[in-house]
């Protein structure tokens, strides 16, 4: 765990260094400063050394001060530098690694939860950075040194602390073991409170129109005095800290002015050196505080580290190993033997089970089938987005890995299900498909796609902006322009993946026909629910869980094949009575 | 009435935090109301926190006696129990102000934490039960994240504040006002210089909190980017992937990352130097003090206004140490509390925001006829119901309720600017089921959205059973339809509790009547617990036509006249759609039914259809008279089966 973190310190190791070692420093000055002062007060006024001992040691102090201030102002300015340089480099690996995950990968972790990591873990962890490399440091360090100058002022008097000391951390310790099951109960409260509130925002239709606020309200109270009692369970055992550690000084502060007070008495310790001790016992126990706070954002970050560290290792499952570079896409032409497909390695059931087809290139391929029949993994393994777990997809002849994955799906392009735009304007989002398109061929996209004359109609045309996802246009206006981005990349396979199901059927009918009119050479697939989008196809494939149930042309099917036939009169019944 | 707010002055320690409130006084005066509700609480927190800071200064002033009284004079001496018994008394009344101050410690932390959370508590309820009051127009034009961050951000901020920020500052404030009268009266020539090194920590502070404010804002700004950047990326990861374009979003990514790593170092070095400056200040303080003292004792005569003991200077000496830690405190409170008013501020915003306002007064009764024939309100259940109509002159009437419903010239925009509906009027008997076709945007959803009121018409009116909507009371008026959505919005808890969100009194026979109307029963029955099977995640666990299906059966056990069916099977493919619409059928059979929908198939069967663009009816007739006209319909219909 800390190895692969270690990583990503690159280029800011020196700097988690330097601060540190101004840290030492730091500490080391500040701890000195009692320990002179009472030589100063010993020697000077009781021992009578005098006026010049007493400005040169004075001085010493100032000049030791100084020094603490400017190395620790160094240690903080380096941490920050340090720890946010670590922070950047760590969602930098993240992105990246994301950005090369497959479909697998991604499923595996789910978009929330990937945001999530990304933003809340990594400032997590961030911040637990600079923490360690100034507090962590720091508090061992004080302690050490605290302990180190008290103990030459009197041996005896510190063994004071060998008692405290244990017996502050026993006491953290127990509240830190007793409190942390009460943290964890918290939090699930906490997270749960937040899930029922999103489910009623999102659902604020149904509630509305079924009357049920005050249901809701009821729902809520209860989560939410649930949670404020969990708080309170919770953090009442951590308030126990405060008075624990006051007890603890309060006692040494009395047992060492106790036991100070017969040691100066009877001469075995110096009278200033009683004073000086007694700051000590501040900075001794403030630091086992601070180490036991240490230890508690650990335990809080950890959580963190290993999520993010969960996405750091895991292993890309499509990349370009086995590729040639150079080869291209000869043609449009796929074929798929025995091709088999389950998303969990271990999964009983195939998903897509023994499939075997030829496409010639240029043809129109038509899909349909029901919801949960695996059409929509079926061509997804054609650019690759997932790979056969049995068999062999070809596309232009060559087996897909055989293509580098840039290769391979700038000649096939997809029109997925779920139409995302980016934010920028209708063009920045059109040049996806090609970054280098002239105006032309972006205005002869959009016409084929039917997305021209919405896209004149608005005042900025083609520079219109859209906010993030699209959100101001129509779901069918939207699986347009999705439709033209994808036209764009010129392919030589062209995968509509229900990308008309919010088109009204006229325009879905002009598509087609744009289609035919114009690439009449890209190899089309369109998945569909309408019969109408497919029954004009060369060649439709009827899939049934996961294995073909028939192929053929609409003439073919109809009346033949009974899943074909069904669907079919669930669409057009009515018609010709 | 809130004067356009000047921006905050800068406090003495004004570390300026990220965001500010737009109005710091009131949202701050609001938020003490809140707290005000523990007032007697609190007072006591003040009495405890003062309590527990005081015993430690009192107690430090104890060295000076025993270093004056006891040690000096004894120093050299033979150690006797009598010599010492003065130090005995000293320390045990010590150890009694230090027990006080735990103890005061503990109680104060104790009550606060009561405090803290009976005030969050109360500050998220109202959040929450007034966001349910508010109008569907809210949440069309707020989105879940804007709205979440309220209950997440915005609070946890809040919270830190109010269970910490109250006590620190009351505790710094005295703690400073204590030592520094310690100091005073110890040595008031120390004590002069202690306050030129406090004029200089001041500036120090007001400098850093300067640049901390400008770089925080920066900060800010750039995490918002990154942020964004991140969503938008990784929720169109299948799309980067698919179109290749991960290294351009990665080096797109580096870059402004870099420039967050940038804004944030400069933001995090001001913020965290403050501790070793001030830190190092105080010891400063310390080393000057000491030598100053130091050259006093031996200077000043001991009948000067100005002399000093040695154990004077020792309990200065531990003064000057703990004087300096509060004031970075007080100045880091500060920031606590501006971000947390700016949390407190959306808060507020959305408390303040007007609720759904609803002027009706007519409501739905039970009634039944009486042997004149005339409709009587009852207590209870008949299977019959009324609207209970009051009018000026004190009469009542009662109208049976029938399910009627009938747009007269309305015209409404969702913005005052553009019209989504134009002129549309329409007429619905009770049994009917009416349909409305047309593009996205054409207005088809707007109809039922002004049905319920989840908007009001601009211009026209709607009437139900011949009563303006309007005047009937928006919750009688949504109890009387039930809506089944495209969206099925299932709720975590049990099959069961889902059904009976339509009624929250269903019975278990009702429930399983409704399940079975909608032809969900089957599938419930193999689910693993039946009806008490738990759907987690908006019905993840289920099928797309299985959640459909259970919306369905909602809106059956709700038993209304009127049901409004909007895209309720457009993601679902046509033969799963089949079973559903038996389902369906069986529930819109003595209905009035108001059916949106793509398909065409679905509507066929309608009374009349509505053929809509651009907001208003270009079509309207059934089936068949549609057909026959050989309009838009006509094309829409064929356009599904040209067969070229």
């Amino acid at each position: 765990m800390i190895k692969a973190l270690l990583k990503q310190t690159k280029g800011y190791r020196l700097l988690s260094l330097l601060s540190p070692l101004l840290i030492l420093v730091e500490v080391y000055m500040e701890v000195q400063i009692p320990f002179v002062m009472a030589d100063m007060v010993n020697k000077g006024i009781l021992g009578g050394e005098g006026i010049n001992y007493i400005v040169t040691e004075g001085l010493k102090m100032v000049a030791m001060a100084l020094v603490s201030l400017l190395s620790g102002a160094g240690a903080a300015r380096f941490a920050a530098k340090a720890g946010m340089g670590f922070g950047a480099n760590l969602r930098n690996s993240i992105f990246s690694k994301i950005q090369d995950f497959s479909f697998a990968n991604i499923d595996k972790f789910s978009t929330p939860s990937l945001i999530t990591r990304m933003t809340t873990d990594v400032n997590t962890i961030q911040m637990g950075y600079t923490m360690v490399i100034r507090i962590v440091v720091r508090s061992p360090l004080m302690f050490a040194m605290a302990f180190r100058y008290a103990y030459a002022i009197n041996a005896e008097l510190a063994t004071v602390f060998t008692v405290a000391a244990p017996a502050l951390l026993g006491l953290l310790g127990f509240i830190y073991i007793f409190a942390m099951p009460r943290f964890k109960r918290l939090m699930k409260k906490y997270d749960g409170l937040n899930a029922s509130i999103q489910e009623t925002l999102i659902g604020a239709r149904v509630v509305k129109a079924f009357v049920r606020a005050k249901h809701e309200k009821e729902k809520f109270r209860i989560s939410n005095d649930e949670l404020r009692d969990a708080s309170i369970a919770a953090e009442k055992l951590v308030i126990l800290a405060g008075p624990f550690m006051q007890i603890t000084v309060y006692g040494c502060t009395i047992a060492i002015l106790w036991f100070g007070s017969n040691l100066v008495i009877n001469g075995s310790m110096e009278l200033a050196s009683l004073t000086a001790f007694i700051t000590y016992i501040h900075n001794i126990l403030m630091s086992l505080m601070m180490i036991s706070m240490i230890f508690v954002m650990a335990t809080m970050a950890r959580t963190s580290i290993n999520r993010v560290l969960e996405v750091i290792k895991e292993v890309p499952d499509i990349n370009d190993d086995g590729a040639d570079p150079s080869l291209t896409v000869a043609d449009g032409s796929i074929d798929m033997e025995n091709v088999c497909f389950k998303y969990k390695k271990n999964g009983k059931k195939n998903v897509i089970d023994n499939i075997n087809i030829h496409i010639n290139s240029g043809e129109t391929v038509g899909v349909i089938g029901g919801t949960g029949s695996a059409k929509t993994t079926l061509v997804q393994m054609i650019p690759r987005l997932y790979d056969v777990t049995e068999g062999v997809v070809r596309v232009g002849g060559r087996p897909v890995a055989d293509y580098t994955l840039k290769n391979l799906r700038d000649s096939v392009a997809m029109v997925l299900q779920v139409n995302l735009l980016f934010s920028g304007t209708i063009e920045e989002n059109l040049r996806w498909g090609n970054k280098d398109a002239t105006t032309e061929e972006i205005e002869n996209a959009c016409k084929i796609a039917q997305a021209h004359d919405f896209i004149a109609s608005f005042p900025d045309g083609y520079q219109t902006n859209l906010g993030q996802g699209g959100v101001n246009l129509s779901g069918g206006q939207k699986q347009r322009l999705c439709i033209a981005r994808a036209l764009l990349k010129s392919p030589k396979v062209l995968i509509l993946d229900d990308s008309t199901s919010a088109v009204d059927t006229a325009t879905d009918a002009k598509i087609r026909e744009g289609f035919k009119a114009n690439h009449g050479d890209i190899t089309t697939i369109i998945v569909a629910q309408r019969i109408s989008s497919v029954q004009h196809a060369d060649k439709i494939i009827v899939l049934d869980d996961g294995k073909i149930n028939a192929v053929g042309t609409h003439d073919e099917l109809l009346g033949t094949n009974e899943i074909y036939t069904e669907v079919y009169k669930s669409q057009q019944e009515g018609v010709e009575e | 009435m809130a004067p356009k707010a000047a921006p905050p002055k800068g406090s003495p320690g004004g570390f300026g935090g990220p965001v500010r409130p737009s109005d710091t006084k009131r949202t701050f005066a609001r938020l003490l109301s809140y707290l005000g509700r523990s007032k007697h609480l609190l007072l006591l927190v003040f009495v405890f926190v003062a309590f527990s800071s005081l015993a430690g200064i009192i107690g430090t002033s104890f060295v000076e006696q025993i270093t004056d009284e006891i040690l000096l004079p004894l120093i050299g001496t033979q150690v006797t129990a009598d010599a010492l018994a003065p130090l005995v008394k000293i320390l045990v009344s010590l150890g009694f102000i230090y027990a006080f101050g735990a103890i005061s410690s503990y109680a104060y932390s104790r009550i606060m934490l009561q405090v803290a959370h009976k005030t969050l508590n109360t500050i998220r309820a109202d959040l929450f039960n007034h966001m349910m009051d508010l109008p569907i127009s809210f949440f069309d034009t707020h989105t879940h994240g804007e709205l979440m961050s309220r209950y997440t951000n915005d609070t946890d901020v809040l919270r830190e504040c109010i269970s910490q920020s109250f006590v620190q500052l009351v505790s710094s404030v005295v703690t400073v006002v204590g030592t520094f009268a310690m100091m005073i009266y110890f040595s008031p020539l120390l004590a002069l210089f202690v306050v030129i090194m406090l004029i200089l920590a001041f500036f120090i502070i007001k400098a850093l909190g300067k640049q901390s404010a400008k770089y925080f804002r920066a900060q800010q700004q750039c995490v918002g980017k990154v942020n964004g950047y991140i969503e938008e990326y990784i929720e169109g990861l299948k799309v980067v992937k698919v179109f290749c374009h991960e290294d351009s979003a990665k080096s797109s990514f580096s870059q402004i990352n870099d420039n967050l790593r940038h804004a944030a170092t400069n933001a995090h070095t001001y913020a965290s130097i403050l501790m070793p400056i001030m830190g190092n200040i105080s010891y400063i303080t310390y080393a000057a003090a000491a030598t100053l003292g130091s050259l006093a004792i031996l200077k000043i005569p001991e009948d000067s206004f100005f002399s000093l003991s040695v154990g004077a200077l020792f309990t200065f000496l531990i003064y000057t140490r703990q004087f300096f830690q509060p004031i970075t405190q007080i100045s880091q409170q500060f920031n606590n509390i501006i971000a947390a008013l700016a949390g407190a501020e959306r808060i507020f915003e959305i408390i303040d925001t007007p609720i759904e306002a609803d002027d009706g007064y007519v409501t739905l009764v039970n009634a039944k006829k009486n042997e004149k024939g005339e409709i009587v309100e009852c207590e209870e259940r008949t299977g019959m119901w009324a609207w209970k109509h009051p009018h000026g002159d004190g009469t009542l009437t009662y109208t049976e309720w029938k399910g009627d419903v009938r747009f007269e010239n309305v015209t409404f925009s969702y913005d005052g600017k553009k019209t989504v509906l134009k002129n549309v009027s329409l007429y619905a008997r009770p049994g009917e089921k009416i349909a409305f076709v047309g593009s996205t945007g054409a207005g088809k959803t707007t109809i039922t959205n002004l049905i319920n009121r989840f908007y009001d018409v601009d211009e026209g009116k709607i009437t139900y059973d011949g009563i303006n909507v309007k005047k009937i009371k928006k919750a009688a008026l949504r109890r009387s339809m039930a809506m089944v959505l495209q969206d099925t919005h299932l709720f975590t808890g049990t099959v069961r509790d889902n059904i009976a969100y339509g009624k929250l009194d269903a019975t278990d026979e009702e429930i399983v009547a409704a399940a079975k109307l909608a032809n969900a029963h089957s599938f419930i029955t193999r689910l693993p617990d039946g009806y008490d099977t738990m759907i987690t995640g908006d019905g993840a666990n289920l099928s797309q036509g299985q959640r459909q299906l259970l919306s369905i059966a909602r809106a059956a056990v709700a038993d209304p006249p009127v049901l409004i069916l909007d895209e309720a099977t457009s993601s679902i493919d046509t033969r799963t759609e089949h079973l559903i619409e038996l389902g369906m059928d069986k529930l819109m059979e003595g209905r009035t039914v108001f059916v949106i929908a793509h398909r065409l198939s679905t509507v066929r069967n309608s009374n009349a259809i509505m053929v809509l663009e651009q907001g208003e009816i270009i079509e309207r007739g059934d089936h068949d008279d549609l057909i026959s006209q050989k309009g838009k319909y006509y094309q829409l219909y064929t356009g599904q089966f040209e067969l070229d």
